[in-house]
């Protein structure tokens, strides 16, 4: 019998609440809140049993509004946040077998550090300011077990390299680069521990249309390149189309759909999809 | 009028608490045990942590010494002799081998210290991760997750930007193989001294409100590349003016008038020890030297 990929990363009910929630929201199943936040507490449910599978060498994308709960649940899978509840597996960790959320902190920084990237929407979040630009790099590759300055210096160059940084600067901190150079080093910085799964939160919003169209070339090239699986997150549905091959729509903090980004672009089903697809036609 | 106080400065209770927090710290070697550092009669970041930490073990029969940068006569040892006398009324000396309990600033003694003797240090700053991370509470979680590439990215910083590592002082070590740790502004010529110490060491930062500790005879190892090694200052082919001491942590004088360097023993008690018992050996007069 011919078996299925397994994924290399999948989050089954995950869920994150800000608040202590009330007895008119607690059961949110049963009392099905208009919104994702209850009127009576204030507790905000900013993802609600969100659930997908990242296959290997995949892109991802998640699109919604502002407030949808993207960068929330992006926050939750690089353990920037606790997550209320839910499951989260990695092929790359003890072989998919432990729910990485109930893991230890010592052993969650683990698993930023030798399996995960991150490039933040901010580079201020992702990047030491005042630190060169190959130091940034060398901080993820030491906290990986780096002990060779000569080793990460090689690795830094090369990665500098391949988000065209011109190596002659890399000892410069990236306070002096332009918001589109500082990320791509920030993506350098992700890459250096040839991280399996790579998250992009909003790496283009911000930028010139010119800088954005180099930053999401580099993505694809890296992903062409390297086969590194990635979670895009963006509200720009023009970027997702772009990059992804499947995608998942967010809506006050559940995915309302998800499927091959053509099929969401051609044939959206939810009212909010076909307004959002609506928007980018016009 | 007449002032009297309290045996060491502080009541009872408060003595007993800053032990306990010492205790815990010894307990976790290289760990920084929070404290209620008192107000004290001194300036803070003038040596209050080391200082409460001195009056909190210090006995009748203890015998005192406080050093600063290396020497028994300068202001701030010698206020804190003052006070310490003052409230105390216990021996003083500038003999590193006869103290008990000897208060420093910026140097360890040259003389080995033995099993009875206590080290106690004065920190600045006891963070070594501080430089990298402002937030106290993200520092406390880097220690907690034993995530320490910020100190190590300070050094690798040094090493692109100067071609080695150039920390003048304060040169992070790791303790027991757990804990890294600012070892207080010593340099880094002092750091091996730290290792397998046989006096206990105890660091601490009044302003900041943090003890810490190396116990007798703990692993210390500064921290280090492989392909960039520890090395501590070079005093190779070069001696102390007045006592010929070499191998010693050495100051460099520069005479305004001819512009030529010449070195001497930062370690004072070691120097006029050294002194003397060439003095006694020659029979000379050892005036004439200095």
């Amino acid at each position: 019998m011919k078996g299925f990929e397994k994924p290399v990363l999948e989050i089954k009910n995950l869920n994150k609440q800000f608040g202590k929630g009330c007895s008119d929201c607690c059961d949110i199943n049963e009392k099905k809140l208009e919104k994702n936040y209850c009127p009576e507490c204030g507790t905000v449910y900013a993802c609600q049993d969100i659930s997908f599978e990242l296959y290997g060498g995949e892109i991802l994308g998640v699109v919604g509004e502002s407030g949808s709960g993207k960068s929330t649940m992006m926050k939750c899978l690089y353990f920037d946040q606790e997550v209320t509840k839910g499951e989260g597996y990695l092929s790359s960790y003890k072989d998919g077998l432990m729910n990485i959320f109930n893991e230890s902190s010592q052993q969650k920084r683990y698993i930023r550090n030798h399996v995960l990237g991150k490039v933040y929407q901010n580079p201020m979040l992702g990047l030491k300011m005042n630190f060169s630009s190959i130091g940034n790099i060398a901080q993820k590759l030491i906290a990986a077990g780096y002990r060779s300055v000569r080793d990460m210096e090689s690795r830094g160059i090369d990665l500098l390299n391949h988000v065209n940084i011109p190596v002659f600067r890399m000892k410069e901190p990236p306070k002096n680069f332009s918001g589109g150079m500082q990320q791509r080093v920030q993506i350098a910085k992700a890459l250096s521990n040839n991280p399996p799964v790579l998250l992009l939160d909003e790496v283009t919003t911000g930028l010139d249309l010119s800088v954005q169209a180099n930053v999401l070339d580099l993505i694809k090239k890296i992903q062409r390149e390297l086969g590194i699986s990635m979670i895009v997150v963006s509200h720009d549905l023009a970027v997702i189309r772009m990059l992804a091959n499947r995608t998942i729509v967010m809506l006050d903090g559940r995915i309302i759909e998800k499927g091959l980004t053509d099929q969401i672009l051609e044939d959206p089903q939810h009212p909010y999809t076909q307004q959002l697809v609506h928007s980018l036609l016009v | 009028m007449k002032i009297s106080y309290n045996f060491a400065f502080f009541d009872e209770g408060s003595k007993r608490e800053i032990r306990r927090a010492a205790l815990k710290a010894v307990a976790i070697p290289g760990y920084q045990v929070p404290f209620a550092s008192r107000e004290m009669p001194i300036a803070r970041g003038w040596g209050t942590g080391g200082l409460q930490l001195t009056l909190s073990l210090i006995g009748k029969d203890d015998v005192i010494k406080v050093i600063d940068q290396g020497s028994d006569e300068s202001v701030n040892a010698v206020n804190i002799k003052k006070l310490i006398k003052k409230t105390t009324g216990v021996e003083q000396t500038e003999k590193t081998s006869k103290a008990s309990i000897i208060q420093s600033r910026h140097r360890i003694p040259e003389v080995p210290l033995n099993e009875e003797q206590i080290l106690v240090l004065q920190v600045p700053i006891p963070e070594p991760l501080r430089l990298v991370e402002p937030s106290e509470y993200k520092t406390k979680r880097l220690h907690a997750e034993n995530d320490y590439s910020g100190a190590w990215l300070m050094l690798f910083e040094q090493i692109m930007k100067y071609g080695s590592m150039s920390t003048g002082a304060d040169h992070p070590v790791l303790v027991y193989g757990r804990y890294v740790m600012a070892p207080s502004p010593i340099p880094r010529f002092d750091n091996p001294k730290l290792t397998c110490s046989k006096a206990l060491i105890l660091l601490g930062a009044g302003r900041e409100k943090k003890i810490y500790a190396v116990p007798p005879y703990t692993e210390v190892v500064s921290l280090a590349f492989d392909d960039y090694p520890f090395r501590v200052e070079s005093f190779e082919n070069k001696k102390c003016r007045i006592c010929g001491a070499t191998e010693v942590f050495m100051d460099e004088i520069i005479d305004e008038k001819t512009g030529m360097a010449s070195y001497q023993c930062n370690d004072t008690s070691y120097c006029l020890k050294k002194l003397n018992n060439s003095a006694d050996n020659q029979g000379g007069d050892i005036s004439e030297r200095i």
